[in-house]
């Protein structure tokens, strides 16, 4: 059985201007696998409480990333009121499907609609962090510049990891590929492959698709949807 | 398209209070139309009093899962059998104290 910790929160990092990054101190945190979330729960002084998933996004210690939702009920405080020292409860880590491992040997296709990087991202840094040379590549659908998590990261050359961002309705200028939304060509050509796919549940479903179109085995797709808000 | 759906990772929290391993993990039958898969891949609805999890394939329920106040209610009559990967080598085995972390 899973139980409730209690999560200090120890630093937080601005990802763009609507998200951030928080890092919490868990005592007794048996560590997780890469993909693997938390659930997040906070309480009201009248006991009413909300509960949110997030995906852990480093491959130690509990680090999330949090996209605010305007009018959501727990992201408004996570990404703008929670400070140093504010304690929240969580439970986790949970999930054990949609999880790389670093002895997994064959080529790894990472696909992330906005918010769904969390958990690929977590991946590649777990790649990073255990020395793995598997092949990994990362398809990023965003909508804009400004939605960019993790930018300064994903600029900087990670041996064996190839990184294509896919602007859905605004790219920088001089960006090569003209905003839209993602096409087989984006995620082509076929290469076998073990993939991820996380975004808002209308991407899963339409990256999904498409790569199963390109050849790639249904079997070998694995997907998390965090639904039409994220909040 | 339907969007409004999450998918069975979200259960893994919810089934983790109830069971020690991860029956997000784990391959169901549907008792209606046959499918296997993940539960990591049902659709799941939590817009309701609970969560609901129907098949991918047919759409049919294939469990419930209400939390009250001091129980839980799971209802698996849509699931003909849940193979649920025990041990150190699967990729299921979620820590509790002292667990898979880091997959060791």
């Amino acid at each position: 059985m899973t139980r409730w910790r209690v999560a200090r929160l120890v630093k937080v990092r601005d990802e763009n201007p609507s998200a951030r990054t928080l890092v919490f101190d868990v005592p007794g945190w048996p560590g997780h696998l890469a993909g693997q979330h938390v659930d997040v729960k906070l309480t009201a002084e009248d006991g009413y409480s909300a509960r949110r998933s997030y995906s852990l996004a480093g491959p130690e210690g509990v680090e999330l990333t949090v996209q605010r939702v305007p009018d959501g009920e727990v992201s408004p405080y996570l990404t703008l009121d929670m400070e140093p020292g504010d304690e929240l409860e969580l439970r986790g880590p949970v999930g054990g499907w949609f999880v790389w491992r670093p002895d997994g040997p064959a080529p790894v296709l990472l696909v992330a609609g906005g918010a769904g990087i969390v958990p690929l991202m977590a991946m590649v840094r777990a790649r990073r962090a255990a020395g793995a040379d598997t092949p990994f590549r990362l398809v990023y659908a965003v909508r804009s510049p400004e939605r960019l998590y993790y930018a300064d990261e994903l600029a900087r050359p990670d041996p064996g990891v190839s990184v294509s961002l896919a602007y859905t309705r605004r790219a920088p200028e001089g960006h090569p590929r003209p905003p839209g939304r993602l096409t087989a060509a984006d995620l082509g050509p076929y290469g076998e492959a073990d993939c991820y796919v996380c975004g808002p549940t209308g991407f899963v479903e339409a990256a999904a698709a498409l790569l199963v179109e390109l050849g790639h085995d249904p079997a070998r797709i694995k997907t998390e949807r965090f639904g039409p808000t994220g909040d | 398209m339907q969007t409004d759906h999450l998918d069975g990772n979200a259960l893994a929290g919810p089934l983790a209070e109830i069971f020690t391993a991860d029956v997000s993990a784990a391959v169901s039958r549907c008792a209606t139309c046959g499918l296997t898969g993940p539960v990591a891949a049902l659709r799941v609805y939590d817009r309701a009093p609970g969560l609901v999890a129907r098949c991918p394939g047919c759409e049919e329920v294939v469990l419930r899962l209400v939390r009250g106040p001091d129980a839980a209610w799971l209802d698996l009559r849509g699931a003909v059998s849940l193979r649920i990967p025990l041990g150190g080598a699967n990729p299921g085995a979620v820590a509790t104290d002292g667990g898979a972390a880091g997959g060791g």
